[in-house]
């Protein structure tokens, strides 16, 4: 099912959770809402599940608006971060109360009930699981058995709410791509709120990043990882090393050292911030005068194939943190030791005018 | 040092159960053990004809009929009440908590007369009930309402915790499967507060079982019909016939020890049930 909000507002007194939102959600695909706390993600999708009403707006769920439908009616499977799983029921109750709560006349008979249990218990792989109560098992089970009981009342929607947030990083890792397999099984239209960036790369088809209670970017991973429109969205979307400067032809200024910049549209003296990814950074040892950014470096972390590096600004770039990512033979090559002088210069250098 | 005591987590076991049961013996077991010493002085007919006589009997009816259902009207009105305190936010609120506890604090004779004094035949309520047929003060329903009145804060307060616990994520989960707001109650919220809701039940039927001196002044003791066995207990003292009156004593006593210990199993399995205790 496909689903719009359309310029939706929610303000929890001063606090503005959604300015004026507008997403299109088509059918049958995995979207991440992405962003920081705070930044109104769980608000949009409580607001999606009608457990928060909108102070302005509207939801259409295919094409309907839900304004007066209510949470038991919109159809909508609902996962939230904790499981709030039903602790006196065994795990095939849990999975079982949807359809046992329905109105009579539309009720299955119990075998039936009995038999599509055991079916999604086998689908999230925990079909032994079925008479243990939710206290006796471990978080990633739980987290599954709630999936499984959203997905008993066979839903239009499958709404997340950071369902992965509770779980250690291994489990995590495992349960990201166990959804991304499920969805990809029974393409149901899917939103999840998430804080972390990995994930909603990794398993989204689409990942809307949100920020004080605003859409910043709307795409697949690679574009927004690729073309962040702001620079919200660049920050957040990786590790990042900032500067403040003033476009000065090929180059941008930051302070008295020069970064080269390729060819911008960007207008002469305009004051920027410029992003670098810490591998899109090169240490120089030498240098003609003014280029690059004079930095110490403070500490060296060699395990893996990459090589880190941090470095702290000095002279003009004083109280500044840098963090490049190399290899072990450049870091041989170039003798960098802790407390070293060297210069940083940007490969690739994004910039964005200061509003 | 003994080996098996070396692999506790928790030290100090016998210790701890020492002092319970030092304590419990001074406290509650050896003045209990005195009703039985004292009553032991009867010769079973004679305390058969004691704890049997007709006014007697009907004591037992009325005081453990009585409290029972006060004890059961106390279970949903207080429930009802500490879900308001809980779960809405309103100006008063807290004066409301507040009196919630009045019924500890207030000496309970003077609850019976107050209660008396407006359901009297006279008095600001009793006035318009009894031309209506209701006559409460002087009658057994009189010492249903005492009943009431010392029983509620037990339910409240034990129900109160367990309320500001229950998520409301679990009553929105419910609702997106598809629930009513009655299935959700009865299904989701009722078994996870049956526990307390039945130790809360547990404490105000006993409370009220044990009552005096509020019931006595609204009751009328009437024999036959409005006494409660505390207050045959008491007449009987008053003769200075003490062995009658540990004898109905005892009686109380194993009676109210059995219904409470078959509402802890109660409570016990209902707390199983709800996966509190695996």
């Amino acid at each position: 099912m496909s689903i719009q909000v359309k310029n939706i507002s929610k303000a929890f007194g001063n606090f503005i959770a959604l300015d004026n939102v507008s997403l299109d959600f088509p059918s049958g695909e995995l979207v991440a809402l992405l962003g920081p706390s705070g930044c109104g993600k769980t608000t949009l999708l409580r607001v999606i599940a009608g457990m928060e009403q909108a102070d302005s707006g509207d939801v259409l769920l295919e094409g309907e608006d839900a304004a007066t439908t209510h949470v038991r009616e919109r159809q909508v499977g609902f996962v939230f971060q904790h499981y709030a799983l039903f602790r006196h029921m065994t795990v095939f109750d849990n999975v079982a109360f949807g359809l046992r709560m329905k109105p009579r006349k539309q009720r299955l008979p119990e075998d039936k009930i009995a038999k599509k249990v055991h079916d999604l218990l086998k689908l999230v792989q925990l079909d032994w699981l079925a008479d243990r109560f939710p206290a006796q098992l471990s978080g990633g089970q739980r987290q599954r058995i709630a999936l499984a009981r959203a997905l008993a009342v066979e839903p239009r929607v499958l709404l997340l709410d950071e369902p992965f947030g509770a779980l250690d990083a291994k489990v995590r890792k495992e349960l990201r791509r166990w959804l991304r397999k499920l969805h990809d099984e029974l393409h149901i239209t899917s939103i999840f709120v998430t804080h972390d960036q990995e994930e909603a790369l990794e398993v989204a088809d689409r990942v809307v990043l949100m920020n004080h209670g605003k859409v910043e970017q709307v795409g697949t991973p690679e574009e927004v990882y690729a073309h962040p429109a702001t620079p919200f969205v660049y920050g957040f979307l990786g590790s990042v090393n900032l500067f403040h400067g003033r476009v000065e032809g090929e180059s941008v200024r930051v302070g008295d050292d020069r970064l080269p910049h390729e060819a911008s549209e960007l207008a002469h003296g305009a004051e920027v911030t410029a992003f670098a990814r810490p591998h899109e950074l090169e240490i120089i040892i030498q240098s003609e005068s003014g280029v690059g950014i004079p930095a110490k470096v403070s500490r060296i972390f060699s395990f893996g194939l990459v090589t880190r590096v941090e470095l702290e600004g000095t002279e003009g770039a004083i109280n500044q943190h840098f963090e490049v990512e190399t290899t072990r033979e450049r870091v041989t090559e170039l003798a960098l030791i802790e407390g070293k002088n060297v210069r940083l210069v940007p490969s690739r250098l994004r910039v964005f005018q200061n509003q | 040092m003994k080996k098996s005591s070396l692999h506790h987590v928790l030290p100090g076991f016998s210790l701890s159960m020492g002092y319970t049961l030092v304590y419990l013996s001074l406290i509650v077991l050896i003045p209990l053990s005195a009703v039985l010493i004292k009553t032991a002085h009867l010769t079973w007919e004679h305390f058969l004809s004691v704890v049997t006589a007709p006014r007697v009997m009907a004591s037992y009816k009325l005081s453990f009929g009585a409290s029972l259902l006060a004890g059961v009207i106390n279970s949903i009105f207080g429930f009802i009440l500490a879900w308001v305190l809980v779960r809405y936010r309103f100006p008063g609120r807290r004066i409301v908590d507040a009196l919630i506890d009045l019924p500890f604090a207030l000496p309970t004779a003077v609850a019976g007369i107050a209660l008396t004094a407006i359901y009297s035949g006279h008095g600001w309520l009793g006035q318009y009930l009894e031309p209506l047929g209701f006559k409460i003060a002087f009658a057994p329903p009189g010492i249903l309402i005492a009943l009431i009145f010392i029983g509620l804060p037990f339910v409240v307060r034990t129900l109160q915790p367990i309320l500001e616990d229950l998520e409301i994520e679990l009553e929105e989960v419910s609702a997106s499967l598809g629930a009513r707001r009655w299935q959700t109650f009865f299904y989701v919220i009722f078994p996870i507060i049956l526990p307390a809701l039945l130790t809360g039940f547990a404490l105000a039927f006993a409370r009220a079982v044990g009552e005096y001196g509020s019931v006595i002044f609204i009751a009328g003791n009437i024999p036959m019909v409005s006494e409660i066995t505390p207050l045959m207990i008491i007449s009987k003292l008053e003769q200075y016939d003490y062995e009658g009156a540990t004898a109905i004593a005892l009686v109380m006593l194993v009676f109210s020890f059995i219904l409470l210990l078959a509402i802890n199993l109660l409570q016990a399995w209902a707390a199983k049930r709800t996966g509190r205790v695996r």
